[in-house]
């Protein structure tokens, strides 16, 4: 019963229901023969199931309804009146079809029992139009009738008993059959079971309350009592969250018919194979999952999957393959979606991604292959070659990614070019509870999510005075022969830290595959947390993911470690992606932890900085192409209109002469394109720096040595600010 | 938010934040509550005073001096929730002292006078006359919203 598809159990459970109704509606029907309301109710349900069962493929079924729908329709017309024998007839169909229902449902197939018999005792009535036997019916005595009526069915009534043999013990067998669909499944409102949920989270807390509670205690009885209310606590837990899981074949279902037509529409031939169907995810994560896979599969088909000549030449098989895998692991659920197509090339992705300014040619030139490939995921990113109506529209490979990582899961890609593509997803079983470790800092506790957790590392003493490295203003720790960055929680939060100097404890965590370590006062113990969102009036707080509340009723916030690793800089914002590539080099000590400038000229200011993962393009404007919008320069720029922002003007430097072409260095502030006019680029530098503030100045936020030389260097976010002004009426006025 | 039909009467729970004395509508109160222990929420808006744990549901408490500008109450003074069903979720809002619920005549209603200035002014709907006082009627889901302020803070910080 367990291997029987999602579509027929549903069929099975909803057809037993029907066929119930059906039993009643006819011994009433039979009472008054002409109610055509009960008439009419009868014949849906018979054509219901006739259909579905046509759909599905039981064609043994099917036959047998169709001559009963016949008949009924003929009934419903008002051609025939029904009498005992009809009903007699109508009742033993539904014996049939509930025998070949439970047939189905043991063994998964239709019964070999032959049918015509029942068809044709059907057909028979369906044709007994001549008044003569229906006189003759209604004037014989009951006792006659009956007796008449069973000799005329008995062969008909064979069938069933051999059905049941065939399925084992005979009635008691069937019957206990349909108690594992019918009786013992029920369909139940999810907002009920997410009420459910909730109150079994709170019930957690409270168990976990009680238990810090007994620690106290020393009463045998109470610990004894309290024991128990902890595993039954758990085990609740898991049954409710059981009754939120759906197979991944929910999701799944609908691709072979996506992948049908794409490969009809893209001229190749594509077969598509599903492996852990019945995996079990949470539904809110089923939900999330859905979109990214189908753009995953799309994409497979679309990219990947050469069309069948060019597989021919290649000494494939035409027909492509598509392999869908899911299965459990680490209490984790991996998805594979691999296919047997052209591979990602990674010089090609390394050209464009240069080519799209997305990384510079010397990091190109460092990176590996897998780290190359991985390019992919970054945002406008495509490599489509011509854009066709099912991709390519800029909706990429980094919304894939985006809309995993929002669920905690982790998305890689490994290819090989000529052999195919596999893209392997990892995502946690549930969303509500998460095993958490707790820590804190400036007296208030903080729940890290143990996805992100690697490993703790506590410094004492003498370790903890001189095991932190500087380089500049930024901090290390020599982790095992690597430089891991250091990230003090209490300077991202702009708390007081509590720990001395001869303690350093340090979390070390994973952000977006790039490791730091998080320093905070004190590490406390590991919980299962009730992950609670944080309202509206906070979403604009990026360091923390939600909210929780502890054992002791207190509320403790849960840290968002991507975000943490975005405000220190660790994981950079706009070009995540590289990051986690530069750290790949890191992590097997190849790189320096330095940033990426841009180095410029502006009037005034001889040398300029700002860091290169904030630049989206650099481009030059002839005078020409530059138009004016309520008095700001703006260009048509991707089909945008881009305010074009002097530099110099700014900084306060005055308009100088604008050369031809201008020297626009283009970049995202709050939304949308900025054109910063610059007098010239002059260089790109790594350098790992320390800032000096130089006082205040708008638009600087400080200056610092590179190359050798003294270098201003530009505050984006003010200067961003500076511009919302005229790029907002600019956008107006577009 | 609304305007009222000068006849029908309309039900405000009351509280007062210094010397001003403001009204909800009461239909928005889910409840009122004593002081509760607060989780402070680093990095986020000064009008958030911090989480409340409100039978499991997690509620934000918004310091209603502070969204209204006014000087934080004295440190030994301890303020009360006055708990809103906004748009945004339930709120706490955190106030001086919980008045009565008053049921006030259409016919003391008066738009707010202009001479109100600064946040109060954005956020009080209209001002009901009453003997001797007058009650400023907030707009809650306005009090609550805290976009234009979230994000200034978030491009500071």
């Amino acid at each position: 019963m367990g291997n029987l598809d999602d579509l027929v159990t549903e069929f099975l459970v909803e057809s037993y229901e029907n066929l119930d109704r059906l039993d009643r509606l006819l011994v009433e029907l039979e009472k008054d023969p002409r109610d055509q309301a009960n008439l009419a109710s009868i014949f849906r349900t018979i054509h219901t199931i006739k259909g579905t069962c046509g759909f599905l493929g039981y064609s043994r079924l099917e036959a047998v309804t169709h001559v009963g729908e016949n008949l009924l329709s003929r009934l419903r017309d008002g051609e025939l009146v029904l009498d005992a024998p009809m009903t007699s007839g109508l009742l033993h169909l539904i014996d049939g079809v509930r025998g070949i229902l439970q047939a189905i449902e043991q063994t998964g197939a239709e019964p070999d029992t032959d049918f015509t018999a029942l068809i044709a005792e059907l057909e028979h009535l369906n044709a007994g139009t001549s008044p003569a036997a229906t006189a003759e019916a209604a004037s014989v005595p009951e006792a006659t009738v009956v007796a008449a009526v069973t000799a005329a069915i008995e062969p008909v009534i064979a069938p069933a008993p051999a059905d049941d043999r065939a399925s084992g013990e005979g009635p008691a067998a069937a019957d206990h059959g349909r108690q594992g669909l019918a009786d013992t499944s029920l369909r139940v409102d999810v907002g009920l079971l997410d009420k459910l949920m909730n109150l079994v989270g709170e019930l957690v807390l409270a168990r976990n309350q009680i238990l810090q509670f007994t620690a106290t205690q020393s009463d045998t009885a109470f610990v004894g009592a309290t024991q128990r209310l902890n595993l039954v606590a758990s085990e609740l837990q898991e049954g409710v969250m059981k009754t939120r899981m759906q197979p991944i074949g929910n999701v799944w279902s609908k691709f072979p018919r996506v992948v049908r037509d794409l490969a009809t529409t893209c001229g190749k031939q594509v077969r598509i194979e599903m492996v852990g169907k019945d995996t079990d995810l949470d539904k809110t994560i089923i939900e999330a999952i859905k979109d990214p896979l189908t753009h995953v599969v799309r994409n497979s088909v679309d990219h990947g999957i050469e069309p069948a000549a060019e597989r021919l030449a290649r000494g494939k098989s035409p027909e492509g393959r598509l392999l869908l895998r899911a299965f459990h692991e680490g209490g984790q659920i991996n998805i594979e979606i691999a296919d047997d197509g052209a591979g990602i090339d990674p010089e090609r992705v390394k050209r464009k991604a240069i080519e799209r300014g997305l990384i510079t040619a010397e990091h190109a030139a460092r990176m590996g292959d897998h780290e190359a490939t991985r390019l992919i995921f970054l945002p406008g990113f495509s490599t489509a070659e011509k854009v066709t109506n099912v991709s390519g529209r800029g909706v990429g490979m980094d919304v894939v990614k985006t809309n995993i990582e929002k669920i905690g899961g982790t998305v890689d890609i490994a290819s090989r070019v000529g052999e195919g593509t596999t893209l392997k997803v990892k995502i946690p079983l549930t969303l509500a509870i998460i095993p958490a470790l707790m820590v804190s800092t400036g007296r208030e506790s903080y729940a890290i999510p143990q996805v992100n957790l690697l490993e703790l590392v506590r410094l004492e003493g003498e370790q903890a005075r001189s095991g932190i490295e500087r380089v500049q203003s930024a901090l290390f720790y020599r982790l095992r022969g690597n430089l891991l960055p250091l990230v003090y929680l209490h300077r991202e939060l702009a708390l007081e830290a509590q720990a001395g100097p001869d303690l350093v404890n340090i979390v070390v965590l994973k952000a977006d595959d790039r490791q730091f370590g998080l320093v905070v006062d004190q590490i406390n113990d590991t919980e299962e947390i009730v992950v609670k969102p944080l309202g509206k009036a906070l979403k604009g707080v990026r360091v923390f993911a939600g909210a929780t509340i502890m054992g002791d009723g207190h509320v403790a916030l849960i840290l968002d470690v991507l975000g943490i690793a975005q405000q220190a800089g660790v994981v950079s914002e706009v070009r995540a992606g590289v990051g986690a590539c530069a750290s790949g080099a890191a992590a097997r000590g190849e790189a320096e932890p330095a940033e990426t400038w841009l180095l410029f000229r502006v009037d005034g200011h001889e040398r300029m900085a700002m860091p290169l993962h904030l630049v989206d393009r650099l481009e030059e404007f002839p005078q020409g192409v530059i138009e004016r919008s309520a008095r700001q320069e703006v260009v048509q720029y991707r089909g945008e209109i881009m305010p074009l922002v002097s530099l110099a003007e700014m900084l306060g430097a005055g308009a100088g002469a604008a050369a031809d072409p201008r020297q626009v260095i283009v970049f995202a502030g709050e939304g949308r394109r900025i054109g910063l006019v610059v007098d010239r680029i002059l260089d790109i530098a790594t350098e790992a720096i320390a800032v000096t503030p130089t006082g205040r100045h708008p638009g600087i936020h400080g200056s610092a040595v590179i190359q050798q030389r003294v270098t201003d260097l530009l505050d984006v976010p003010s200067l961003v600010r500076l511009t919302a002004g005229p790029a907002a009426a600019a956008g107006a006025a577009a | 938010m609304m305007t009222i039909p000068a006849s029908t009467s309309r039900q405000l729970a009351t509280f007062t934040l210094g010397d001003m004395y403001f009204g909800v509508e009461v239909l928005q109160v889910q409840e009122v509550i004593r002081y509760q222990e607060m989780t402070a929420v680093p990095r986020a808006p000064a009008v958030v005073r911090g989480l409340i744990n409100l039978r499991g549901q997690i509620v934000t408490a918004i310091d209603l001096r502070r969204r209204l500008s006014l000087p934080a109450l004295d440190a030994d003074r301890r303020p009360m929730n006055v708990v809103v069903r906004t748009g945004e979720g339930v709120i706490s809002l955190l106030v001086d002292e919980i008045g009565d619920v008053l049921e006030v005549e259409g016919s003391c209603f008066e738009p707010a006078p202009d001479t109100l200035v600064g946040p109060t002014r954005e956020l009080v709907t209209c001002v009901f006359k009453l003997s001797g006082r007058l009650l400023l009627v907030l707009d809650v889901e306005r009090t609550v919203s805290l976009d234009d302020e979230a994000a200034l803070l978030d491009r500071v910080a």
